[in-house]
C-alpha cells in the first residue's frame, strides 16, 4: 500500500522492513522522527530508547552490531561530533549484523548552531554514505545500506537534509524481512582494537575503500539520466529534486545516491559527454573536489554557494539565467520569530537573571530563547554542554573576578546528555561557578521526548529517574537547591545567595513545560483596564499572550495559560483573574 | 500541470494538521503530492511554513516567491509576509485574527494598518475570513485550521467534499472529532 511519510518516518518503515531489532538515539531536529516512528512497531520485533547522549547510542548499536543484530542510531549533525569517537573505530572493527547511522544535516540551519557538512564524516571515518532525495528513497536506501553494511564489514552513514527528513512524499509499504540474528563468536582481532590488532585493520579499512569505490562505479545508487543535453549535472539528495524541477529535459543527470566513496570512471564518463558540467552540492565541495582531483573539469562553488539550501530558483538562475516575478507587501513586515510559549516555566529564570544583570552561559534547548529580546539574558550559546563548562573557562579566565555575577543555564536532559561532566569539572577544579538546571520533565525543543531525568522511556513507560540534586551532589557540589522559576522572589533570593557563596552550586528551577498535556492550565488573566497605568512592567517579561492593544495593555485570551508570572510584576494589581 | 499550495501561520496554529488533511485529499485522489514542513526551533511561535504540491510529477517539495497557486494564511500579518510567493494569477485565503510577534509586544515595530486593503490595491485577488469566530462557535479555538479547510475545500472544488470529510476524519483525532467536523462545515458556510 502506498502512503505519504515524511523522510523521517520512510527511514523507520526501512529500518522495520530490514529486520533491524535495536534503535538508540538522542534526539535532535531534523531527525528526531525517525526513532519515534520506529518506537510505533512492535518492541519485541524492533527495540527502540533514548540514549543519554549520541556517543552512547552509537555504542550501543556498535554492541548489539557486534552481538549479531541489525542496529541503528540517528542523530542531527552535531550529535555525530558527540558520536564521531565509536564512529571512527567501528570503522575498524566492522560489524556482525548491519549496522546504519542516520545523521540529519540542517542547511539553513532551521534548528542548528551550525551548517557542518556530515559527508567529511564519512569520508574521515572511511566508512560508505548514502544520501536520498526523498521518502521514497529514505526507505529503498535504509534497506540496501544494511545489505552495504554487511557485504563490506562496515558501519554505513544514511545522510539526510531537513528538506527530505521533513517533506512527505510517496511510500510503498513491504511486508517486514525476519532477520535472524548472527552467531557471536569471540574475535579478539576483529573486535577488541590495540595497537597491534588495529594496524592489521587498517589496512582492510583501506581494501574496503577500493572495493567500495569499485562498488559505487556500478551500484544502483548511483544513476545517470542522459536526455542528449550538452549540460551535465552531477547531484545528490534534495538537490537533484531542486535540479530536475529547474532544468528538467534541459540537463543530462548523474545522480549520486553514494556520496562516499565517489566513483571515478562513472563520473569521467559522465563528463566526457557534456560541454559543461555543474557539481550542485549544498554546503560543502565534496564532489566538486572529488571530480577536480580525479581531472574533471567542473562548474560548482563558483557559481554556487556553501551557505545554506538551494532551491530550484538558485539552480535556475545560475545555469539558465530565469527568474520568476513576483509581488511583495508594499511595507517592512514586523519579523516574527520564534518565542518562549506563554506559561513557559523558563521564562522567570530569565528575567530575574536579566534583572540581576547577570552573566549567563548558555546551552542548547528551548531556553535559548531566553537570548531574545526583550530578557535578551544570554551571553553565550556554543554547543550541548558548553554552559557549564564554559562558565567553568570563563571563571578561570577572569580569575574570580566574575564568580558572583555569572551563571550557565542547562535543561535537564541537556545536562544528562553532556553538562554533568562539566558539572563534575567545577567540583573537581574548585571554580565557585553556579549552575541553574532549567528542569521541565522533558526534551523540549525537539517535540517533547521523554529523557534519562523525567522517569520515563521512549515508550511512556515508568523508568529510572535521575535525581538531579542527589547527583549534584554525589559529584562533590554542597550547595544544592529547588526553586520554582515562576515564584520570582524565590529565584531572585537563590540566584543572590549562590552568587554569593564562595562555593560551587547548583539550583534546580523545577517545574515542567507549560505544553505537557499532563500540566492542568489556570484559566486565562485579564487586564482591569481602570487599575492598568500603562506602566508596561508586564510586558518586559516578553509573553506572547501580553501586548499592546488600542488603549492599554491586553492579554491574549486564547494564548495566556494562566501562569501567573505577570502579576507578580504588576504593582496596580490590575492583571486579574 | 502542477499546482502549488501553500499554508502559513504562526507556530502552535496547527497549520501540520491542516497540511496533513490536505496531503490526505490530494493522495487519495490519486495524484503525486510532496508536502514540505518545518519543525522544531521555528515553532515556538516563530512565523511557520507548509509547502504542498501536487500533480504528474512533482520533483521539488519547496515552493518559493512567485510560484504559489494559493496560499492560506492563519494569520493577518503573515498573509503580508508571504503574499511575494503567489505567482501571477495566484489567490490569498486569509484568516483575519492578528497575532502580534514579539517586536510589536515590545514596541519595537507596529503592526502594518489596512493589510488586507493594501494586499488587494497591490492586485492580489484576496478572501478574507474570520476563522477564529467560526472555529470559536464549533466549539475550540483550536479549530481554526479545520475551519480553513472548509474555506478552502469550498473554494476549490476540485475535489469532492466527502473525501475531504474523510480526510478530516482521519486526520484529528477522534476526541475532538466532533467539534473539527462542525468547525469543517462552518469553515465552508464562510465563503
Amino acid at each position: 500500500m502506498s502512503k505519504l511519510m515524511l523522510g523521517n518516518q520512510a527511514v523507520a518503515r526501512g529500518l522495520y522492513e530490514a529486520g533491524v531489532s535495536v534503535i538508540s538515539s538522542y534526539p535532535g531536529t531534523p531527525s528526531t522522527e525517525i526513532t519515534e516512528f520506529a518506537s510505533k512497531y512492535p518492541s519485541d520485533k524492533i527495540y527502540c530508547e533514548w540514549a543519554p547522549n549520541e556517543k552512547v547510542a552509537c555504542e550501543t548499536a556498535v554492541g548489539a552490531s557486534i552481538s549479531g543484530a541489525r542496529s541503528f542510531c540517528a542523530m542531527k549533525h552535531v550529535g555525530l561530533n558527540v558520536a564521531a569517537d565509536p564512529l571512527f573505530t567501528a570503522s575498524y572493527t566492522g560489524v556482525n549484523g548491519g549496522m546504519v547511522i542516520a545523521v540529519a544535516d540542517d542547511p539553513g540551519m532551521h534548528s542548528s548552531q551550525n551548517e557542518q557538512d556530515s559527508r567529511h564524516y564519512a569520508i574521515g571515518a572511511k566508512v560508505p554514505c548514502l544520501e536520498p532525495s526523498d521518502s521514497k528513497e529514505c526507505k529503498d536506501f535504509t534497506l540496501t545500506a544494511y545489505d552495504i553494511s554487511e557485504k563490506f564489514d562496515t558501519p554505513v552513514i544514511l545522510r539526510l537534509t531537513t528538506r527530505v527528513s521533513h517533506s512527505q512524499s510517496e511510500v510503498e509499504e513491504l511486508e517486514p524481512t525476519e532477520y535472524a540474528l548472527k552467531d557471536y563468536n569471540k574475535d579478539i582481532a576483529k573486535y577488541v582494537m590495540t595497537p597491534a590488532n588495529a594496524i592489521k585493520k587498517h589496512v582492510l579499512v583501506e581494501q574496503r575503500t577500493a572495493a567500495l569505490t569499485e562498488y559505487a562505479e556500478s551500484c544502483a545508487l548511483n544513476v545517470v539520466e542522459d536526455t542528449g543535453s550538452d549540460i551535465g549535472v552531477i547531484t545528490s539528495g534534495i538537490c537533484y529534486q531542486y535540479a530536475k524541477e529547474a532544468l528538467g529535459d534541459k540537463a543530462n543527470y548523474l545522480k549520486l545516491g553514494m556520496v562516499n566513496p565517489l566513483p571515478v570512471k562513472l563520473i569521467k564518463d559522465f563528463a566526457a559527454k557534456c560541454k559543461t558540467v555543474y557539481v550542485i552540492e549544498e554546503l560543502d565541495d565534496v564532489i566538486e573536489t572529488h571530480c577536480r582531483s580525479i581531472g574533471v573539469d567542473v562548474v560548482g562553488k563558483e557559481k554556487f554557494t556553501y551557505l545554506g539550501e538551494y532551491f530550484q530558483s538558485t539552480i535556475k538562475k545560475v545555469i539558465l539565467g530565469e527568474t520568476d516575478s513576483f509581488k511583495e507587501f508594499p511595507e517592512p513586515i514586523p519579523v516574527r520569530p520564534p518565542v518562549l510559549c506563554a506559561g513557559c516555566p523558563h521564562r522567570g529564570i530569565f528575567y530575574i537573571l536579566k534583572k540581576l544583570g547577570v552573566t549567563v552561559s548558555g546551552d542548547i534547548g528551548c531556553y535559548t530563547l531566553g537570548s531574545a529580546a526583550p530578557l535578551s539574558a544570554m551571553d553565550t550559546t556554543v554547543c550541548m554542554g558548553a554552559s557549564v563548562s564554559g562558565l567553568h573557562g570563563f571563571n578561570k579566565g577572569r580569575r574570580g573576578e566574575y564568580e558572583g555575577k555569572a551563571v550557565a543555564v542547562i535543561g535537564d536532559s541537556t545536562f544528562i546528555h553532556s553538562g554533568v561532566t562539566g558539572l563534575i569539572n567545577i567540583a573537581y577544579n574548585r571554580s565557585n561557578s553556579t549552575v541553574i538546571i532549567l528542569d521541565n520533565s522533558i526534551t523540549g525543543m525537539t517535540g517533547h521526548q521523554n529523557n534519562p531525568a523525567n522517569g520515563k522511556n521512549i515508550y511512556g513507560d515508568p523508568a529510572a529517574a535521575v535525581d538531579l540534586e542527589a547527583l549534584a551532589r554525589a559529584v562533590g557540589i554542597n550547595s544544592v537547591r529547588v526553586v520554582d522559576p515562576n515564584d520570582l522572589a524565590a529565584v531572585e533570593q537563590a540566584v543572590k545567595e549562590e552568587l554569593a557563596k564562595p562555593e560551587p552550586s547548583v539550583i534546580i528551577a523545577r517545574r515542567p513545560c507549560a505544553l505537557l498535556k499532563t500540566v492542568k492550565h489556570k484559566p486565562p488573566f485579564k487586564i482591569n483596564a481602570d487599575k492598568c497605568k500603562n506602566c508596561k512592567s508586564c510586558m518586559r517579561i516578553g509573553c506572547p499572550a501580553i501586548c499592546w492593544g488600542e488603549k492599554h495593555v491586553t492579554i491574549d485570551q486564547t494564548l495566556c495559560v494562566g501562569c501567573g508570572l505577570c502579576t507578580q510584576l504588576c504593582k496596580f494589581g490590575a492583571i486579574e483573574e | 500541470m502542477n499546482k502549488a499550495i501553500m499554508i502559513v501561520g504562526v507556530g502552535g496554529q496547527g497549520t501540520l494538521l491542516a497540511s496533513r488533511i490536505l496531503g490526505n485529499v490530494l493522495i487519495s485522489s490519486g495524484k503525486q503530492v510532496k508536502v514540505s514542513e518545518v519543525h522544531g526551533m521555528s515553532q515556538r511561535g516563530g512565523s511557520v511554513v507548509t509547502y504542498i504540491k501536487y500533480g504528474d510529477e512533482v520533483y521539488s517539495p519547496v515552493i518559493e516567491k512567485g510560484q504559489a497557486d494559493i496560499i492560506i494564511s492563519f494569520e493577518l500579518l503573515e498573509a503580508a509576509r508571504w503574499m511575494s510567493y503567489l505567482k501571477e494569477g495566484g489567490e490569498l485565503i486569509t484568516n483575519t485574527q492578528r497575532i502580534s510577534p514579539m517586536p510589536v509586544i515590545t514596541g519595537a515595530q507596529s503592526y502594518p494598518e489596512n493589510i488586507e486593503d493594501k494586499i488587494r490595491a497591490a492586485g492580489v485577488k484576496l478572501t478574507a475570513v474570520d476563522a477564529l469566530a467560526a472555529a470559536e462557535k464549533a466549539g475550540s479555538s483550536r479549530s481554526v485550521n479545520v475551519v480553513l479547510m472548509g474555506v478552502l475545500s469550498k473554494l476549490h472544488n476540485d475535489f469532492d467534499k466527502e473525501l475531504w470529510e474523510k480526510a478530516v476524519e482521519q486526520c484529528v483525532p477522534t476526541k475532538v472529532l466532533e467539534i473539527n467536523q462542525k468547525a469543517f462545515a462552518l469553515g465552508r458556510e464562510l465563503v
